[in-house]
């Protein structure tokens, strides 16, 4: 395995119950690439992105992220999530706690940090997503695009080496989605390896090195955005591309 | 407070179709009772002549005139604002009651002489085993919770039998059970400590379901968002879980605590000098058992209403600093 690879999925499937979510995933993704994962709702991105960091099991085939294979007999599960982030689409706070110390948790509980230097980086990277202001705030008196971007910051406070995105801005007020977009560009412009979940065509469009359009459990299309967009093969593809440009 | 109506502004007791009724039930009521002989009937000796004689007459006056105080006041109070009719009618049933405890004709001094010792010895052993056992159950009510949400067979069996067994048992008997039953074992035990033991075991029993149903109550974003942080289960636990289920945890416990206060009454019964032991026996020897009912009940009244006050302060410290 070369070392560049963050994440790797081999004949991936997965069950619920005697419904296939995941039928046949291969998937690759290398350190410092940007993928936009689409398709219809059901079709399983989030099943996917979340066998990545293990909240959920699959139960064919091999995922390895970060060098380290995940399957049942795994003893620490924590140890990969220290590499992966996670960003859902309701940001998913915790509302008994300041901004600040969500972002501060992360780093002290799991990595033994001083809460001083927890501070620190929690500071710089609520700098980053541009509201150090906010810090002494409850989640609940920020707004929702605020939140998201709390959320992200949360994450990068832990350094991982991948970016998961669920949907991110699906739950947000339209004049909101922007700021959250502008966050993740910045991020991928500094070379954050990411697999996002959105819809938002605009943003595969200016920093996706790959789109994967997933229906029914399965990859049915994979390719740069300029492909994608132009010329997409699969049937489904293009009623799904229709659909969304339509408005 | 339920959904007020800012359509329908006529206050009821204000209806003529109301008063009309309320003061017919109260004069046909009064009728039923023949009040001449009472205090009452003393009161109107000059309309009525002497009570005893004064016959039907007497009685309809008597009756009349009660009728007409009580559609009064109740009248007169619908004018008042939401707060002072609160507090006036508490007040008249509180003088309602003190009047009906007056009949008994009780012995004042008795009480003060006997106070002290209620208090200093009875109230304070109440309050203690109540609050030893309310400790020790929500300590059992977090394991139970735990274990009945979690996946493990074992777990979830165990504390689903616990809390069937605890629940379904009257507490009077778990309390002989423990007192007379660990014995039989071997296990001697102290009567402080059976009761403790038998108030801990089953309200952690209905506290389980409490803790669980406030665990259930936080969103499971919550728990993917720890995991995913690479948070264990004792710290999810411990740091974003239960915080947050504190607020809808802590109401009902108050609720359970003010109850455990009265139910701990139940272990007079193996002889721990509470309360309502205290009461059953300082009375015994001259008769006068109702002095000292009647003041027990009073000291577990004020002392359930001090807890609801600080139950409601609680309530109101969350509600305050609820977020989302
Ligand atoms: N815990 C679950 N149990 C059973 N079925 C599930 C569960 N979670 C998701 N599914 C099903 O799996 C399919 C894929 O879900 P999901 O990955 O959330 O889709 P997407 O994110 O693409 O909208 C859906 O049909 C959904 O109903
Ligand atoms: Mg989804």
């Amino acid at each position: 395995m070369s070392l560049d690879l963050i994440i790797e999925a081999k004949d991936v499937a997965k069950w619920y119950g005697a419904f296939q979510v995941l039928k046949d995933i291969n998937l690759t993704v290398r350190k410092g690439e940007r993928i936009v994962v689409c398709g219809p709702s059901g079709s399983g991105k989030s099943t996917l992105i979340r066998c990545f960091n293990r909240l959920e099991a699959h139960q064919q085939g091999e995922i390895t992220v970060n060098g380290i294979t995940l399957h049942d007999k795994m003893r620490n599960v924590a140890e990969v999530r220290k590499y992966v982030g996670m960003v859902f689409q309701h940001f998913n706070l915790f509302p008994h706690m300041t901004v600040l110390m969500n972002c501060m948790v992360g780093p002290m509980w799991i990595k033994g940090v001083s809460a001083a230097e927890a501070k620190k980086t929690a500071l710089r990277f609520l700098e980053r997503v541009r509201i150090p202001e906010q810090a002494n705030k409850y989640p609940a008196q920020l707004s929702g695009g605020q939140q998201q971007r709390v959320a992200i910051a949360r994450s990068l406070c832990m350094e991982p080496a991948v970016m998961l995105f669920d949907e991110p801005t699906s739950a947000l007020d339209p004049e909101m989605v922007s700021e959250v977009l502008d966050t993740m560009t910045s991020l991928a412009r500094d070379g954050m390896t990411m697999v996002c979940v959105t819809h938002e065509m605009g943003f595969a469009r200016a920093v996706a090195d790959r789109v994967i359009f997933m229906n029914a459990g399965q990859i049915v299309e994979e390719g740069t955005p300029q492909a994608f967009f132009t010329n997409p093969q699969n049937e489904r593809t293009k009623l799904f591309i229709s659909q969304i440009l339509k408005h | 407070m339920l959904y007020p109506d800012t359509v329908e502004a006529e206050v009821l007791v204000h209806k003529p179709w109301f008063v009309a009724t309320m003061f017919a039930v109260i004069l046909a009521a009064f009728l039923a009772f023949n009040l001449t002989g009472t205090t009452m009937g003393d009161l109107m000796r000059p309309v009525i002549g002497d009570p005893l004689q004064s016959g039907l007459y007497g009685r309809f006056a008597v009756a009349f005139v009660v009728a007409v105080i009580f559609s009064l006041n109740v009248v007169l109070i619908g004018f008042a604002p939401l707060k002072v009719q609160i507090a006036i009618v508490w007040l008249e049933l509180l003088v309602l009651f003190l009047g009906f405890f007056e009949t008994f004709h009780l012995s004042l001094p008795f009480i003060w002489e006997k106070l002290p010792f209620l208090i200093t010895q009875g109230a304070v052993t109440t309050l203690y085993v109540s609050a030893i056992s309310i400790v020790i159950a929500s300590v059992i009510a977090i394991l139970g919770a735990v274990a009945k949400l979690s996946t493990n067979g074992f777990a979830y069996a165990i504390a689903s039998f616990y809390t069937s067994f605890f629940r379904g048992l009257p507490l009077l008997m778990q309390v002989y059970l423990i007192y007379l039953g660990l014995p039989q074992l071997g296990f001697v035990i102290d009567a402080v400590p059976a009761g403790i033991l038998a108030l801990s075991l089953c309200y952690g029993a209905y506290m389980t379901e409490i803790f669980r149903s406030g665990i259930q109550s936080i969103d499971r974003g919550q728990w993917e968002a720890s995991r995913s942080m690479g948070f264990g289960f004792g710290i999810t636990m411990r740091r974003i879980i239960l915080p947050q289920a504190l607020p809808v945890i802590i109401p009902p416990t108050g609720n359970q605590f003010i109850s455990m206060l009265k139910d701990s009454s139940l272990v007079s019964v193996i002889g721990v000098w509470e309360l309502m032991f205290l009461a059953r026996t300082l009375g015994q020897k001259t008769f006068q058992h109702m002095e000292m009912l009647i003041s027990t009940a009073m000291i577990y009244w004020i002392m359930s209403i001090c807890l609801e006050l600080i139950q409601s302060r609680i309530e109101r410290h969350y509600a305050r600093s609820k977020v989302r």
